[in-house]
């Protein structure tokens, strides 16, 4: 009983820890006054500052597509690689290929965009693209950062995969290609969305790579937080933050609770089948 | 000629699985691969002055072809004293950093398992809620709490705890703050799908063979959480050992790691040659602790 009451009291100093930052955040953005301690009343022109800052609106729009674009190249390469490492047959350089779809996952994002930059100073030089400071460049870059998550994701899911499902389906008459898009893909789906999600984060949230492949003609988000932020507090990035964390959290909330009732229905259809 | 047929066929199906490993393999050759080599390669590379500041390691002269390789940064590296402090900073900062999360993270795990199980994934959630959300603005909003006129120091006088404000920001201090808080999830993930497959039944049999609680802890529900306890470790302490944001937002500029050592040389001192070493150094560090784990993890389990 003693440790259960330590552990209860763990778990909440932990939440206090974890929320307090970004309460504090979310709170000071509303706050009329430029000093963040000092609460002089209730005020929404920090917002009205931010959505007439074209630079921020430009960053934004620019993040969202470099973002979109890498979760759908990421989902599909991380997909097909997890299922060459669980369902294919050895062959040569298997190996290989598993420590590089692991090696971004441990790699320190300053040395993948170190290296990246160096690939693309090089590429520009033979081939002519892509150009560093474009949207192509930190679009490549992400993809390979987002590749290994989307990978680990795909591969627990995959596990669990009954193959007989497949040759079922191709012994009642289903061309492989079929098979493999009527049960592998449903299969995967839960894998796939969460991966998109996971990677989309990633690529929205990264600076270091992107500061090192991107430059003036391509600056995301991240960029322009990062140049701002090391000049201390601004209260617009407060009001930015705080949209950022309510968006995020109002759709992962709202996934978590549709996931739990389509479970609880799920389980509660099962439960009145008969024996 | 059915034979020939069934041969052509899986050749098809053969090529067809080829181009499917092709497609993500190339991509991670000419993304992954070459770029490592890449920083190899520079790191041996003469630094000049110039578009590109490297010289290139093969010289043709005297109808001889040279290979130059030049291994003055390692020495550099090695014998200059702001590096070995900022790669001695790197280990300190991120191996107490993984201590903190290992202590705050166990207790946390192991309640969440323990809770009823229709609870345990919305107490999970509420741990990976900030995860989602963007890490540079969590470092961000450290700055408002931690700085001399943030919220702990004006709370901390209001109550006349003290009197002049306490310097949190711009030290170390912040910067393990910063780590353990965005990487707490790390340690506790792990640490929970290890201890929710403990069977509970274990704890009964030694406290009914005479085993005090605490006992029970060192000897059954430790060693048995060692594989979670490892993986949260590494999953902690390889991103703060190449930390570049938490050092750069939250730390002073005492505060130089190997990570900003490379940002530095790179960005401002534009030394691509002495960035790509340390970048070579950063890699061994990484790979070291690694492989001994491994080795020490495959040993525990045989």
């Amino acid at each position: 009983m003693k440790s259960s009451r330590f552990g209860l009291a763990s778990l909440i100093i932990c939440y206090v820890f974890l929320y307090t930052p970004l309460i504090s955040l979310v709170m000071f953005s509303f706050n009329s006054s430029k000093q963040v301690i000092f609460w002089t009343g209730f005020s929404m022109k920090w917002y009205k500052a931010l959505f007439m800052n074209s630079e921020i609106l430009n960053a934004t729009l620019t993040s969202l597509e470099i973002a979109a674009i890498t979760a759908t190249g990421a989902t599909i390469l991380g997909a097909i690689s997890a299922i060459i490492i669980l369902k294919f047959k050895k062959f040569r350089g298997k190996n290989l290929f598993e420590v590089l779809v692991s090696l971004p996952l441990i790699m320190p994002e300053v040395i993948m965009g170190l290296g990246l930059l160096l690939l693309f100073f090089n590429l520009e030089s033979w081939i002519g693209w892509p150009r560093i400071g474009t949207k192509s460049a930190i679009t490549f870059a992400h993809t390979t950062l987002s590749i290994s998550y989307v990978c680990a994701i795909v591969h627990a899911q995959l596990v669990s995969f009954d193959e007989t499902l497949l040759e079922a389906a191709m012994d009642l008459g289903a061309r492989p290609i079929k098979a493999f898009f009527q049960i592998m893909i449903p299969f995967l789906t839960p894998a796939l969305i969460s991966g998109w999600f996971l990677s989309f984060v990633l690529s929205m949230d990264d600076l270091i790579v992107a500061s090192f492949v991107g430059g003036p003609e391509a600056t995301t988000l991240p960029m322009l937080i990062y140049s701002s932020v090391k000049f201390g507090i601004t209260p617009q990035i407060n009001a930015l933050a705080s949209l950022i964390i309510l968006f995020v959290m109002g759709i992962l909330t709202v996934g978590y609770f549709l996931h739990m009732r389509q479970k609880r229905s799920l389980e509660a259809m099962t439960s009145s089948l008969p024996q | 000629m059915k034979k020939l047929i069934t041969a052509i066929h899986n050749k098809l199906a053969q090529s067809k699985s080829r181009l499917l490993i092709g497609l993500p393999y190339m991509w991670l050759i000419i993304f992954l691969l070459i770029p490592i080599f890449l920083i190899l390669k520079i790191s041996v590379s003469e630094s000049v002055l110039g578009i590109p500041p490297y010289k290139n390691l093969t010289i043709w002269s005297d109808a001889t072809l040279n290979l130059v390789f030049d291994f003055e940064n390692y020495l550099i590296l090695f014998q200059d004293k702001l590096y070995r402090f900022a790669l001695g900073q790197s280990i300190k900062l991120a191996s107490i950093a993984t201590f903190l999360c290992l202590i705050a993270g166990y207790p946390i795990a192991y309640f969440i398992s323990r809770t009823k199980e229709s609870t345990q994934p919305f107490l999970l959630l509420l741990i990976l809620l900030p995860f989602w959300t963007s890490f540079l603005l969590r470092v961000y909003a450290w700055i408002g709490l931690l700085s001399k006129n943030g919220l702990i120091n004006h709370f901390l006088i209001k109550l006349h705890l003290i009197n002049d404000p306490l310097p949190l920001l711009g030290n170390s201090f912040s910067i393990t703050i910063g780590m353990v808080y965005c990487y707490l999830p790390f340690m506790v993930l792990p640490l929970y799908t290890n201890l929710s497959k403990f069977d509970p039944a274990l704890l009964e049999a030694a406290a009914d063979l005479g085993c005090t609680p605490w006992k029970t802890f060192l000897k059954i529900t430790l060693p048995l959480s060692l594989p979670g306890i490892i993986a949260g470790c590494t999953l902690v302490f390889i991103p703060c050992i190449g930390e570049f944001v938490i050092p750069e937002i939250l730390g002073g500029p005492e505060n130089f790691v190997l990570g900003k050592a490379i940002w530095t040389e790179f960005f401002s001192n534009r030394d691509w040659p002495m960035a790509s070493t340390i970048a070579i150094c950063l890699i061994i560090f990484m790979v070291l602790p690694i492989t001994i784990v491994k080795k020490f993890h495959h040993g525990g389990q045989v």
